[in-house]
């Protein structure tokens, strides 16, 4: 018996060893930081693997990650050594200067890695792709076939759809969407703002320009919508819109797709979980773009840390999105760009925004001044106390004050 | 005390006091006077797994050599303390002269950042401190009246409200109000009116906040005035009594008196607080229709681009403001204890 378990407890050994060898690396420091979702846990663990033998793998997965990850990465050397972000975040990073380009670690160890995953800035490689996500159209089956209707491809569809289902008497409120004041809502805008074809500033300056028709527009979609939403609307954040799906209160909405996943899980009633089915993103204004924008999320690595701590996350970073950690659970947490992977049911509405055109997150340094402005300002045209054109004059001098401050105007 | 004992024994508490209050003051004032340099702004092409195309970005190079030479930054005066996310001078101006009388201009008013989180400061400040005096002041009263085996329950039921984190409190508190929680619910089944949101309305969710605010902070005083109450002299009740004074005299006359000096002390605590009003924004996802100085910092600071400046210049006027709310009582406190100078 003994010996049984002093052989189990070497085999155990050996094969943990036979783990971190298999990462490549000889030591040095890995300290991960990044948001909280499963597709995150699973590329953490994977990381993860390649501790021991000289090898120090820690991780901080938060959803205040971008509260901390500048700040974690400032001091040399750096609390971070990698920081795993998405489009929107990784220009915090840029404009603070603390992660470094990866294009000599990538001609060193990285010739496996899908060109399509390399996300260059000015030629230079800085941080490796390994998922997408987008937001698209959600629906219940069941009260579609109801009313009688397909599952709407524009937004102005959606809203004869929601006017019949509340006419029947299906549901009081169908439509949903997560409008809470700040970051939320002014994700739908700028979604919605893409859709009617506006661009957010004058080409080749920081100078905001969205108070225009296509911000007018864009506007009048939202509110239009509103009317068939929840009436706390404005609290509901991608959580709470999901809890009201749950229960069952609502027939269509715009979400993300890595929120589809526990909408149809055991823990829903079976009525709900079993007519939640998925398509592209709408368009809107007879527009041909999706109201929609696509992420990436991705790795980055510190520039204020040794050569060796950088080659070891690199390595560990690699390892933790090779191809082999794909199998039949974590296929289904996400829309993975790594070599290999074969698109699942969950991930049709991400594979339809990519395809139908649907625009990138805009990469610009300043856009999050404006989002930051669009959170806080459009909210009173939202409640009915401003027009749409004030509302947005609003977020053009909140922008501008914001964005002279950071010293972009 | 000699002079040197006295030096001795308040050094220590003289270096705490440089350390962590005059410093972290000096820091923040400075940096409120401080701006980042101007971006160097280049147009790049970027590529990533949708494709590529030509951004603005920054020039790391041009503007790490600006911060070389000045490290906090360009000097910016007053220029954020008089730009549009506080004290927005110019718009000010134009506003006074576009608006026809003092109503439109305040209705105006509430459309810049600044001056919306004073409206919901001050309205939250001067309705919760008095309540919060009065109902623990009443708490008080009532729990000293029970019979001895209950007080000790009694005070401790009276102090729950305190002990939750004021976060946890606003949530739990923020999910029953919800249209399908059950007050909620309730609401709307008493009011027949199915259509009632206390998170819709501006109106309502200030109504909310202000009750949580005083929900809160009652056991504060609770406790302070029961303190007090332990202290009143027996003898100064009991002759009242003989004189024959209702209860209601007692207290308007013996107790009330005698606890004026606790009042003071809770008004000047709860001013301050009240002021600062931060968690029940964020714990009743308040934001769109009340938000606070201390609220206007944590969005400064919590975005995906940081604004230090913006978030150093409301901590001033936050300073400024809560020194102003306590000037009177200081004053009176001064006098007090100074008698004719």
């Amino acid at each position: 018996m003994l010996n049984k378990k002093i052989a189990f407890a070497i085999a155990f050994a050996a094969l943990s060893s036979s783990v971190w060898a298999g990462c490549g690396i000889d030591g040095g420091r890995v300290s991960i930081v990044g948001n909280e979702f499963p597709a995150i846990q699973a590329v953490g663990s994977a990381a993860a693997e390649c501790a021991g033998g000289g090898v120090e793998v820690t991780k901080n997965l938060t959803a205040d990650h971008q509260k901390i990850n500048v700040q974690g990465m400032t001091g040399n050397p750096a609390e971070y050594t990698t920081a795993i972000i998405a489009n929107s975040s990784i220009v915090a990073l840029m404009v603070d200067d603390v992660i470094r380009p990866l294009d000599d670690l990538v001609a060193k160890h990285g010739q496996d890695i899908l060109k399509h995953q390399l996300v260059t800035v000015d030629g230079n490689i800085m941080a490796v792709a390994f998922m997408a996500n987008a937001q698209h159209l959600v629906f219940r089956a069941d009260i579609l076939a109801q009313a009688g209707l397909n599952p709407p491809t524009t937004y102005e569809e959606m809203l004869v759809a929601a006017a019949i289902i509340r006419d029947m008497g299906l549901m009081q409120n169908p439509v949903g969407g997560a409008y809470k004041a700040g970051w939320n809502i002014a994700e739908e805008f700028v979604n919605m703002y893409i859709g009617h074809g506006g661009e957010f500033f004058e080409p080749g300056t920081a100078k905001v320009s969205i108070n225009n028709q296509a911000g007018v527009d864009a506007l009048h979609m939202m509110k239009a919508l509103s009317h068939f939403m929840n009436p706390d609307y404005l609290t509901h954040d991608s959580n709470a819109t999901s809890a009201e799906w749950k229960a069952g209160n609502v027939a269509i909405m715009n979400m993300w797709g890595s929120r589809v996943g526990p909408l149809k899980s055991d823990e829903v009633a079976a009525e709900v979980a079993s007519n939640t089915d998925i398509a592209g993103p709408m368009t809107v204004g007879g527009g041909s773009i999706p109201a929609a924008t696509l992420w990436w999320d991705g790795w980055t690595v510190a520039k204020n840390i040794s050569d060796e701590d950088a080659e070891a996350t690199f390595l560990a970073m690699k390892h933790a999105v090779r191809p082999e950690m794909l199998n039949d659970e974590t296929s289904l947490l996400a829309v993975w760009l790594i070599d290999g992977y074969e698109p699942t049911t969950a991930s049709r509405g991400v594979v339809a925004a990519a395809q139908m055109g649907t625009k990138p997150y805009p990469m610009v340094s300043y856009q999050g001044l404006l989002h930051s402005a669009l959170g806080a300002e459009i909210i009173d045209f939202m409640m009915g106390k401003e027009d749409a054109v004030t509302a947005l004059a609003d977020v053009e001098a909140a922008y501008t004050a914001a964005a002279t401050e950071k010293g972009y105007l | 005390m000699k002079h040197k004992t006295f030096f001795w024994f308040f050094l220590p508490t003289a270096m705490a006091m440089f350390l962590f209050i005059a410093l972290p003051l000096v820091s923040v004032v400075s940096q409120s006077f401080h701006v980042p340099h101007d971006k160097v702004l280049i147009t790049v092409e970027n590529c990533d797994p949708f494709g590529c195309t030509s951004q603005t970005q920054i020039d790391h190079t041009l503007t790490q050599e600006l911060y070389e030479a000045e490290p906090l930054g360009q000097w910016a005066g007053l220029g954020i303390y008089f730009d549009r996310g506080h004290l927005a001078i110019t718009e000010v101006g134009e506003m006074w002269r576009g608006s026809s009388d003092l109503g439109d201009f305040f209705s105006t008013l509430k459309n810049l950042p600044f001056y919306r989180a004073m409206g919901f400061t001050l309205t939250f400040t001067f309705v919760v401190t008095p309540l919060v005096i009065l109902v623990g002041f009443l708490i008080a009263l009532a729990v000293n009246s029970l019979h001895q085996r209950l007080k000790g329950l009694m005070i401790f039921f009276s102090l729950l409200p305190m002990i939750v984190t004021p976060l946890i409190g606003s949530l739990i508190l923020f999910w029953m109000i919800d249209s399908r929680g059950i007050i909620g619910t309730g609401l709307q089944v008493l009011l027949e009116n199915p259509d009632l949101s206390l998170k819709a309305s501006t109106g309502l969710t200030w109504v909310t906040l202000i009750i949580y605010g005083i929900w809160h902070a009652a056991p504060f005083a609770f406790i302070v005035f029961y303190a007090g109450l332990q202290t009143v002299p027996k003898e100064t009740l009991e002759s009242a009594m003989i004189d024959g004074a209702t209860r209601f005299q007692q207290i308007f006359h013996v107790v009330i008196p005698h606890l004026v000096p606790l009042v003071a002390f809770v008004a000047l605590m709860q001013l301050m607080d009240n002021f600062r009003v931060f968690e029940p924004i964020i714990g009743f996802h308040a934001e769109a229709h009340a938000t606070s100085l201390s609220w206007i910092i944590y969005n400064d600071l919590g975005g995906e681009t940081r604004l230090l400046s913006s978030a150093a210049t409301t901590s001033v006027l936050t300073i400024i403001g809560v020194s102003i709310l306590l000037a009177p009582v200081l004053v009176r406190t001064w006098r007090e204890f100074n008698p004719k100078g």
